[in-house]
């Protein structure tokens, strides 16, 4: 073996199996989180390949090409290209020599396949390096077998093995000696400054299908026979259907049937306890069913339906006066206390203290919800976009009082998830209008369904409050109001956790019916908007500078012993000392203003800052210049799409965004009312990574929470004005300032 | 049901749909052409962008009886093998995200270079304003649109 290997040792043979393909071939089978079943073996047929006992295939061809199959659902993070590049890389093959197949779930026993919380790399870099590593020790094994030498005379490149005599093996010319072999124990890992693949551009493997308009997803999915369902969703929160008339609905041209489901969830619902991402709604539903989509969608309009409010309708006043109800009041949970921050106010120079304020947020997943099932006595065919496939077929077992084992999910691409396909309630309702109907169905949202039943990012309101004493910040007082649900795990011993001495974060919520959930950074995703604008008010009161302030605190948790800290004071000192230097921070040119952010979340150090410049008065976001330390860059082509992504929703959703109600009923349904953002005010993103060799991180969401901190704080700079609520711009206003959209 | 005959990709499609069916669910569920996308329905995102006669339209909010004897050009056509510039642009930038809006994007951009080769980069922001993508993959847009222009030239 070459000298180029680190001594990362690792034992393999509990994690991956290998089986000799009957048609020819290896095939090793491998789990990224856990441990195999004693048991457990691949196939030798790729035809009975299934994902019980492995997360993940990988097959060496006797020509040579590696494919890996896996399940693990892509929503854009473009996993499905990061993750074989960390194969490829440690089985030293040819890029252009690996494809790609994604698996289906085919039934129980799956552990981590849900594409979410930016984790899927972070989980996947030991098992994945481990197992190419390992694949690839399997080849060398066999080869030095075959030419009778010491496995050590080898070296290999490109999926090409060589003796010192000068003669070569393929890969493929070794499989079949390989498969009868032992999986090794240990085998050792490249250094990262040998990497040929890691860190290199690669493009998204579906790049030739997505620019041809090939199907893909699941909106996309058909067989024979089948036909197209769509659900009538009450108008508002709170609402139940009462009675209904579907005459007219059916007189439809391309409808075929009204019917009503709604049983079988009431039932789960009012039996055991199920699963978080069940969302299942207890009203009975009507479901239309039709030739094509637009026949389906057509027949509800026509459906005339009373509704009746089971739970009374709030608006979004209402939801305003609980939230500061709460912040008002004394009923808190206290999730991490140090020192004593009532004592700091008492014995403060000055005290600080501001509110900011978010609305309701949709996820706008730009594929709208849909699910293809097809229910049989022997089985249940399930096709289409979910990040949750586990918990999605265990819900429908028992939903449909079946057999987990008769389940076989199949995972297309996703158009969008930020969070919304965590939840499985359009899996269940096309299954039971599937189980109904004993035919194939596809059910389909339209885009006002999708505004108006789902699940939302929640209100949220935080007070925080600041002690200063001596030019010193002696207390930190958070304090969360938030509609439904808290922030929760690690988020209170993020920044500035361990900066203040005296440190407290508190929260309380209000149960609504409006239906909430995850939403592309689950809290962080207002929080720093809020505590990033406080840092820069903060500065302002102290009379210090914005940005020496927080390298100030950072650097007193150098050195910690405190383990809840989650943010390392050296990694983020780093990522701020380079977004001063990149952005030209302080140097900006006449009419340009700044705003400055730093945050921590997603495992993901991030430092971003804004240039605002204004137009008419109007502040508008010209570029943002970012830097980002989530350890190796695995894919800098993919990372940078996510990271500009990231920080230009993050943008559009703080500028724009906003779900207001009105009588439980949601203002906007769809995008004429529902603004977001677009070409012409989406800034340049200039990105910039940290170098080091550590484990990375997700990149799908770190970016985005910080980013409408910069810019809050570049409109300050800009306008004077601090705004401490979002939208920041109202939309009585946009219409007046922007150009309306251009129209083909 | 009324018949309709159809010019699409360069050929002729017959469909047997209500007339107020828009051109996109024509597409999409009579003749399986699934490339154009389903976004709004309301002529707000993009998604469903096709050519009529070379100009950028909404499928979703064109009726059938419209179309008459326009010819269409959806993605599946706008070249045989994904060679048209503007594709080719698209894979060299690796420009899409999820990739749902993608199609729509292609289809705005090919229209407007098709009657603007030589574009500013304020001329590429107005005519790619109105395709929402979700994604955010607007630098990447704005990149490729004008690397399109370059190889069109
Ligand atoms: S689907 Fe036609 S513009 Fe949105
Ligand atoms: S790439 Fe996802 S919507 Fe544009």
């Amino acid at each position: 073996m070459s000298s180029t290997t680190s001594n990362i040792k690792f034992n393999r043979r509990d994690f991956l199996r290998t089986s000799s393909l009957a048609g020819g071939g290896l095939l090793i089978g491998f789990n990224l989180f856990t441990a195999c079943k004693p048991n457990a073996k691949p196939p030798v047929d790729l035809a009975d390949l299934n994902y019980k006992d492995f997360n993940a295939f990988i097959k060496i061809a006797k020509n040579g090409a590696v494919t890996i199959f896996s399940p693990n659902p892509e929503i854009g993070q473009g996993v499905k290209t990061s993750m074989p590049m960390i194969i490829a890389e440690e089985l030293d093959v040819a890029w252009d020599n690996v494809y790609v197949q994604q698996g289906d779930l085919d039934t129980e026993n799956y552990t981590r396949q849900v594409a979410g919380g930016s984790q899927s790399i972070r989980f996947g870099w030991d098992a994945l390096r481990q197992t190419g590593a390992t694949a690839k020790q399997m080849l060398l094994n066999a080869a030095a077998a075959k030419w009778g030498v010491d496995v050590n005379e080898l070296s290999v490149s490109e999926g090409i093995i060589s003796n010192k005599a000068g003669e070569t093996l393929g890969y493929g010319d070794v499989v079949e000696e390989a498969a009868l072999l032992e999986v090794p124990g240990e085998v050792t890992l490249k250094d990262p400054k040998d990497y040929k693949i890691i860190g290199t551009d690669r493009k998204n493997v579906d790049i030739d299908k997505i620019t041809t308009g090939k199907p893909l997803f699941g909106i996309d999915y058909k067989t024979e026979g089948m036909v197209y369902a769509s659900v009538l969703r009450p108008p508002a929160f709170g609402q139940e259907l009462e009675s209904y008339d579907a005459s007219d609905a059916k007189a439809v041209p391309g409808v075929i049937d009204v019917i009503e489901i709604g049983d079988k969830a009431k039932k789960l619902l009012a039996g055991e306890k199920v699963n978080w991402t069940a969302q299942l709604s207890p009203s009975a539903k009507v479901v239309v069913i039709a030739e094509n989509t637009w026949a389906a969608m057509e027949g509800k309009k026509a459906v005339k339906a009373q509704w009746k409010f089971a739970s009374p309708p709030e608006s979004t006043e209402f939801h305003d006066k609980k939230l500061t109800e709460l912040l008002d009041g004394k009923e808190f949970t206290t999730l991490r206390k140090d020192g004593d921050v009532q004592k700091a106010f008492a014995q403060a120079d000055k005290v600080i203290e501001r509110t900011y304020e978010s609305p309701f947020l949709p996820h706008n997943c730009m594929e709208p919800m849909n699910f293809f099932a097809h229910v049989t006595d022997e089985k249940i065919h399930l096709v289409g976009p979910v990040q949750t496939p586990e918990d999605a077929a265990n819900t429908v077992a028992e939903l449909l009082g079946r057999d987990v084992a008769d389940i076989h999910l199949e995972m297309t691409r996703m158009g969008g998830g930020f969070g919304r396909r965590l939840y499985g309630d359009f899996v269940y309702e096309a299954a039971e209008i599937a189980d109904t109907l004993r035919k194939p169905v596809k059910m389909v949202s339209s885009r006002e369904d999708d505004m108006t039943t789902g699940v939302y990012r929640p209100a949220i309101k935080y007070r925080i409050k600041a002690a200063i004493k001596n030019g010193e910040l002696t207390g930190y007082y958070l304090k969360e109001a938030a509609i439904n649900g808290n922030m929760y795990g690690l988020i209170p011993n993020f920044f500035p956790a361990g900066a203040v001495e005296n440190y407290q974060v508190d929260v309380a919520k209000y149960d609504s019916n409006i239906t909430t959930g995850a939403w592309r950074a689950p809290y962080t995703n207002f929080l720093a908007y809020a505590e990033q604008s406080f840092f820069d008010e903060l500065a302002e009161e102290m009379g210090a500078d914005k940005v020496q302030l927080r390298l100030d605190l950072l650097e007193k948790v150098k050195g910690t012993t405190d383990e809840r800290i989650q943010y390392s004071p050296e990694r983020m000192q780093g990522v701020i000392k380079k977004v001063v230097e990149k952005s030209g921070w302080g140097k900006q040119p006449e009419g340009t203003y700044q705003g400055f952010v730093a945050y921590y979340c997603h495992n993901t150090h991030v430092a971003e800052v804004a240039d605002v410049q204004l137009e008419n008065g109007v502040p508008v976001v010209k570029k943002v210049t970012c830097v980002v330390d989530c350890g190796i860059v695995v894919n800098p082509l993919g990372a940078l799409n996510q990271i500009e992504g990231g920080i230009i929703d993050g943008i559009g959703h703080s500028m724009y965004g906003n779900y207001a109600f009105k009588e439980g009923m949601p203002e906007a349904k769809n995008y004429d009312r529902y603004r977001l953002i677009r070409m012409k005010e989406a800034p340049k993103v200039e990105t910039y990574f940290m170098e080091n060799e550590l484990s990375p991180t997700g990149l799908g969401e770190p970016t985005l929470p910080p980013a409408g901190g910069a810019v809050a704080n570049a409109i300050k700079a800009a306008t004077g004005k601090r705004v401490y609520k979002q939208p920041f711009i109202q939309y009585d206003e946009i219409w007046k300032v922007a150009e309306k959209p251009v129209l083909g | 049901m009324p018949s309709y005959h159809l010019k699409i990709n360069g050929e002729s499609h017959a469909v047997e749909a209500c007339e107020n069916t828009p051109l996109l669910w024509v597409l999409r569920d009579h003749l399986d052409m699934v490339g154009t996308k389903f976004g709004c329905g309301i002529a707000q995102c993009g998604a469903c962008t096709v050519h009529l006669d070379g100009n950028a339209v909404r499928s979703c909010s064109l009726p059938v009886s419209a179309v008459g004897e326009k010819s269409i050009t959806t993605i599946e056509g706008l070249s045989k093998d994904g060679s048209h510039p503007v594709q080719v642009a698209w894979k060299e930038i690796d420009v899409p995200q999820c990739g749902y809006c993608q199609a729509g994007q292609i289809m705005t951009a090919s229209a407007f270079l098709a009657k603007n080769p030589d574009p500013s980069e304020e001329e590429i922001k107005n005519a790619m304003h109105g395709n929402i993508c979700r994604c955010a993959t607007y630098n990447r847009i704005q990149k490729a649109v004008a690397l399109a222009a370059k190889k069109m030239a």
